[in-house]
C-alpha cells in the first residue's frame, strides 16, 4: 500500500475543482458508474496493480509475439543456444543493470534461453487465467442469476450442485480433469478449469438476484411486457454488476495460482509447452545450480496474482456504497492545524466541519 | 435444531454420492490403465493387454464398475471395509489408509491452530490500527502471503529453510548486519503495533528493539543453537510474562484478585519444575498420559483461580486455567529439546536436525521425547508452508469482521458508559468478531487438506495428499477414489459443524426446521 497523504498539501485540496472529494460528488447527481470508476481511479493499489499487470502482459505478448506474429525477442522459447557466461548465468547483472545483454534472464543446461522461456510461459499462465476467468464468470453468472431468479425446484437443484464442486478442493478436482484433458492444449485446460471455479460467484450472484427480485423495477419491467430473460439480463444483471466483475478479479488470482500449482504437479500444461508453474516444476532440481531458472518464473506468477489481488480489492471498494472514507484522527489534527495556518481559506471552515473530506481528499485505499 | 441436522446430513449425503459417481467416470476417462504397454515391444503384447484387462476388470462397464466399488464402500457400515485395491503394488486400499490419514492430521492440526491464534491476532491489531502504517504493512503482507505460489515457497524453504540453515547450525555466526536490522524491525514493528502517544511508541520501539538484541546476543553468546533449551530461566520467565500478558488481555491488571491468582499459577509452575523432570525421568511417556496431565493442569489453574474468590472467581479461574496451559506447554518443549543433544548427534541425523523429506526418520529409535523431537523436525517446513497462506486469510477475515464490529452502536454504548479500552475491545468486540470465524474454521481445514496435497508432494511426507498424487500418477483409480470418500466426507462433517456452530453461537440466526 503507498502512502495516503501524498495529495494534501496541493492548494487544490480545498474543495473546488476535478480533486475535490468523491463523496461531495454524489449530491451533484453523477450516475453510479460515475462514481465507482472515480474511486477506482483514486485506490492508488488498484492503479498501481493495473498498470504494472498491463506492462507484464505487453512485455510478455510483444517479445515472444502471438500465434504467427513474430515477436521483438530475438531468442525463441524451444531454441538452444550457444551458452555464454559459465553454467548459463544471466547476462544482466545488478554491476551493469543497463546492459541486458543476450541472455538477461540467464539460460538452462542446454542453452535455451530463459528470458524466452519465462516470457512465453507468462502468456500461457495469463491466458489460461483469463479462460478461466471469462468462463467461470459467464456460467456463475448464469446459474447464479437463474437460481436466484426463480427460486424453488430449480434454485434448490442448481445449489446441490454447486455444493457438489464445493465439497471437493478445487486442485483435487482440478487435477482429475487436467489429467483428463492433458493431451489438448492450454485452451482445453483454461475451460476444464472454469468449469470448476465458477461456484462462489454463482453463490454472490443468486443472493444478489434474490434481493432484486423484489424491487419495483422488477415489477415495473414485467408489467411493461418484458420477458424473464429480459427482465433477468437487461434489468436485474447491470444491476449485480459489481459483484460480479469484482468476484471475477479476485477468482481470477486464485485461477493463476491454480493453474501454475497443476502445471507444477504435472496435470496442467506439460512440456513441450510451458507455463509458468511448468517452468518451476521443470527447474525445481536445479535449484542449487541454477537458481536464476527457478527465481523468475516464481517472481512473475507473484507479481501477477498480487496485481490482480490489488485491482480486486480496489474493484471492490470502489463497489461498496457504505464505504464512506472517514479521515483518521491524526489527518483531522493536521487539516485542522493548516486552516488554523491559513486564514484565508476560512470561508471553508464551516464546510469542512460538515463534511469534513473537503479538506482530506486524498485517496485512502480501504478494506472490507 | 436435530430435525435441521438431519435434513442438511441426508441432503449433503446425496450430494457426496452423487459427486462420487461424477468423478468415477471422470477418473475412467483420464485413467489410462495401459500406459506401460503402449511403448512395449514385448511378442506376447495381445495377451498382456488382455490380462491387464482381466485384472481390472475393465470389460464391465464403468457404471457396474461404479456399483461394485459402491457396494465395497457400503460394506464400511457393516464393519467389512473394501476399498479396492492399487492395482500397481498390490496394496489394499484399507491398509494404505490409517498412516496417510493420520500423517495428514499430524501435518494439519499444527499448522491450523497456529496460524489461527497468530492469524486471529495480528488480524485483530490491523482492525484496532486501522488506516496506520502497520495495518498497511500487514494487508500487503497478507495480499502477498494470498499470490504465493506454496509449491514456490516450499522449494525456498527446503533451500533456506533446511539445507542452509543446517549449515548455519554447523557453524552458528551472524554478522552485524542481519543483527541490526533484526532489532530495528522487531522495534518497528512492535511500535506500530502497539501504537499510542509519540512517547508511548519511543518507550516501546527501546522496549522491544533492546530486548530482541538481548535475545539474539544470548542466543549467539551462549551457543544456545548447540543445546537449544528453555530450562527452569526461561521456564520462568514465559511463565511470569504470559501471567501479566494474558491478565492484561483477559480481565485487566487492576483486577488483583485475577492478577494474584494468574501470578501464583505461574509460581506453581515453576516450583513444579524440577519434580516434573524426576516424574518425566522415571515414568516413559507416552500421548495418554500427556493428556492426563494437561487436564490435572487445567483442573489446578481453576481451582487456584476459584480459590482467590471473589464476585468474579471463573474470570480469573479461566484466567488461571490458559496460563497453566500456556506453561505446561514449555514445560513440555523443554523437555522435548532436552533431546537435541542426543539427537543432533544421531548417526542417522549426523548434525543436519532440519529434515527435508518424510515424516519421521527411517529406523529411528528412542524415547517418546526423542521420537516427539525427530517428529517436530520434521514438521517444521510443511508446517511453515502451510501457515503461511492460512495465515493470510484468518488475519483478512478478522480484520474485515472485526471492522464491521467495530462500528456497531453496542460498542459505542460500551465506549459511552465509560469501559476501559481493553473491555470494550476483547468482551465486546473481539468476542462478536469472531462468531462469523467459527463457520469459517471448519471450511477452511477442508481448504487446508486440498493445500497440503502440493505441499506432502513436495516434502514427501506420506499423507492422503501424497497418496491421491501418486495414485493419479500411476493410473490407479481406487485410492484417489478413496482420498475423495474421505475428503467429501469430511468437508461434509466440517459444513454441518459450521452451520450447528453458527446457530449455536448466534442468537440471531434461527433455523427452519
Amino acid at each position: 500500500m503507498s502512502t495516503p497523504l501524498n495529495t494534501h498539501d496541493t492548494p487544490e485540496a480545498h474543495g473546488d475543482g476535478e480533486n475535490s472529494s468523491i463523496e461531495l460528488k454524489e449530491t451533484e447527481g453523477l450516475s453510479q458508474s460515475a462514481i465507482v470508476w472515480r474511486k477506482f481511479i483514486r485506490h492508488t493499489g488498484a492503479i498501481v496493480g493495473f498498470t504494472v499487470l498491463g506492462l507484464v502482459a505487453l512485455l510478455a505478448f510483444t517479445s515472444q509475439g502471438v500465434g504467427p506474429i513474430p515477436g521483438w525477442w530475438i531468442h525463441g522459447h524451444q531454441a538452444s543456444n550457444p551458452v555464454i557466461n559459465p553454467s548459463g548465468a544471466p547476462t544482466w547483472t545488478l554491476a551493469n543493470p543497463f546492459e541486458p545483454g543476450p541472455h538477461p534472464f540467464g539460460q538452462d543446461d542446454i542453452g535455451r534461453d530463459n528470458f524466452a522461456r519465462v516470457m512465453k510461459g507468462t502468456q500461457i499462465s495469463i491466458m489460461v487465467m483469463l479462460i478461466i476467468g471469462a468462463i467461470s464468470m459467464v456460467i456463475g453468472t448464469v446459474v447464479g442469476a437463474l437460481a436466484g431468479f426463480y427460486r424453488g425446484w430449480l434454485d434448490a437443484a442448481l445449489m446441490r450442485i454447486t455444493d457438489g464442486f464445493i465439497i471437493l478442493p478445487t486442485i483435487v478436482v482440478g487435477a482429475i480433469l487436467g489429467k483428463l484433458v492433458s493431451n489438448s492444449n492450454a485452451v482445453m485446460l483454461g475451460v476444464a478449469l472454469g468449469a470448476i471455479l465458477w461456484t462462489g460467484l454463482a453463490r454472490l450472484v443468486r443472493g444478489e438476484f434474490l434481493a432484486l427480485r423484489e424491487r419495483e423495477f422488477v415489477d415495473s419491467a414485467r408489467v411493461a411486457g418484458a420477458s424473464d430473460f429480459r427482465i433477468m439480463f437487461k434489468h436485474m444483471l447491470p444491476n449485480a454488476l459489481g459483484v460480479v466483475i469484482v468476484n471475477t478479479t479476485l477468482l481470477m488470482s486464485q485461477a493463476i495460482v491454480l493453474e501454475t500449482a497443476l502445471s507444477f504437479l504435472g496435470f496442467g500444461i506439460r512440456s513441450p509447452e510451458v507455463s509458468l508453474g511448468a517452468l518451476i516444476n521443470e527447474y525445481q532440481t536445479a535449484f542449487s545450480t541454477r537458481p536464476w531458472l527457478f527465481w523468475w518464473p516464481g517472481l512473475f506468477i507473484i507479481v501477477i496474482a498480487l496485481c490482480i489481488n490489488f485491482i480486486g480489492d480496489g474493484l471492490r471498494d470502489a463497489n461498496d456504497p457504505r464505504q464512506k472514507k472517514i479521515p483518521s484522527q491524526r489527518q483531522m489534527d493536521r487539516a485542522a492545524k493548516r486552516e488554523a495556518e491559513a486564514p484565508a481559506a476560512g470561508g471553508i471552515r464551516g464546510d469542512a466541519a460538515t463534511h469534513p473530506n473537503t479538506a482530506e481528499p486524498g485517496p485512502r485505499p480501504t478494506e472490507e | 435444531m436435530l430435525t435441521f441436522l438431519l435434513r442438511r446430513f441426508l441432503s449433503s449425503a446425496l450430494v457426496l454420492l452423487v459427486v462420487s459417481f461424477v468423478i468415477y467416470l471422470l477418473l475412467d476417462a483420464a485413467m489410462d490403465y495401459y500406459y506401460d504397454l503402449r511403448t512395449s515391444t514385448s511378442p506376447n503384447i495381445a495377451a498382456l493387454y488382455e490380462s491387464r484387462t482381466r485384472l481390472l476388470n475393465l470389460d464391465t462397464p464403468v457404471i457396474v464398475r461404479y456399483f461394485l466399488w459402491l457396494g465395497g464402500v457400503g460394506g464400511c457400515l457393516i464393519g467389512s471395509c473394501d476399498l479396492g485395491t492399487a492395482w500397481q503394488s498390490g496394496q489394499e486400499v484399507t491398509s494404505m489408509l490409517p498412516g496417510a490419514i493420520g500423517n495428514t492430521i499430524k501435518l494439519v492440526t499444527a499448522a491450523t491452530i497456529v496460524s489461527i491464534v497468530l492469524g486471529i491476532g495480528v488480524g485483530m491489531i490491523s482492525a484496532i490500527r486501522q488506516y496506520t502504517g502497520f495495518d498497511y504493512f500487514i494487508t500487503f503482507v497478507s495480499f502477498l502471503l494470498y499470490s504465493l505460489p506454496v509449491f514456490w515457497v516450499a522449494v525456498l524453504l527446503k533451500q533456506y529453510g533446511a539445507i542452509r540453515f543446517n549449515n548455519f547450525l554447523g557453524d552458528p555466526a551472524v554478522g552485524w548486519t542481519p543483527i541490526i536490522v533484526l532489532t530495528v524491525f522487531a522495534g518497528l514493528f512492535w511500535m506500530a503495533a502497539l501504537g499510542g502517544t509519540a512517547k508511548r511508541r519511543l518507550i516501546t520501539f527501546l522496549v522491544a528493539a533492546a530486548a530482541t538484541f538481548a535475545t539474539i546476543y544470548y542466543i549467539l553468546a551462549t551457543g544456545w543453537f548447540q543445546s537449544p533449551s528453555v530450562g527452569i530461566v526461561g521456564v520462568a520467565v514465559t511463565g511470569l510474562a504470559a501471567a501479566i500478558v494474558v491478565v492484561f488481555l483477559s480481565t485487566g491488571l487492576k483486577n488483583r484478585r485475577s492478577l494474584f491468582s494468574g501470578l501464583t499459577v505461574a509460581v506453581l509452575g515453576i516450583a513444579l519444575y524440577i519434580p516434573l523432570q524426576w516424574l518425566f525421568y522415571y515414568v516413559p511417556m507416552n500421548w495418554f498420559l500427556v493428556l492426563g496431565l494437561a487436564v490435572v493442569t487445567v483442573l489446578v489453574g481453576l481451582g487456584v483461580g476459584l480459590a482467590f474468590g471473589g464476585p468474579d472467581k471463573w474470570a480469573s479461574a479461566r484466567t488461571g486455567a490458559i496460563i497453566a496451559v500456556i506453561i505446561s506447554v514449555v514445560v513440555f518443549f523443554d523437555r522435548v529439546f532436552q533431546e537435541w543433544g542426543a539427537y543432533n548427534r544421531h548417526p542417522a541425523i549426523n548434525g543436519r536436525p532440519v529434515a527435508t523429506i518424510g515424516a519421521s526418520t527411517p529406523n529411528i529409535e528412542g524415547s517418546f521425547w526423542f521420537l516427539n523431537l525427530d517428529t517436530f523436525t520434521h514438521l517444521l517446513l510443511p508446517s511453515i508452508a502451510l501457515i503461511l497462506i492460512s495465515f493470510a486469510t484468518y488475519t483478512r477475515y478478522t480484520r474485515g469482521s472485526m471492522l464491521e464490529v467495530m462500528n456497531q452502536d453496542y460498542i459505542r454504548t460500551a465506549r459511552a458508559k465509560g469501559l476501559g479500552e481493553r473491555t470494550v475491545i476483547m468482551r465486546h468486540a473481539l468476542r462478536n468478531a469472531l462468531l462469523p470465524l467459527a463457520s469459517i474454521i471448519p471450511v477452511d481445514i477442508i481448504t487446508l487438506i486440498g493445500g497440503a496435497v502440493i505441499t506432502e508432494t513436495i516434502f514427501g511426507w506420506n499423507g492422503m495428499g501424497k497418496m491421491f498424487i501418486d495414485a493419479m500418477n500411476r493410473n490407479e483409480l481406487e485410492p484417489v477414489m478413496a482420498y475423495i470418500l474421505i475428503t467429501g466426507i469430511l468437508a461434509m462433517v466440517a459444513n454441518l459443524v459450521a452451520d450447528f456452530l453458527y446457530a449455536v453461537l448466534d442468537p440471531r440466526i434461527r433455523v427452519q426446521a
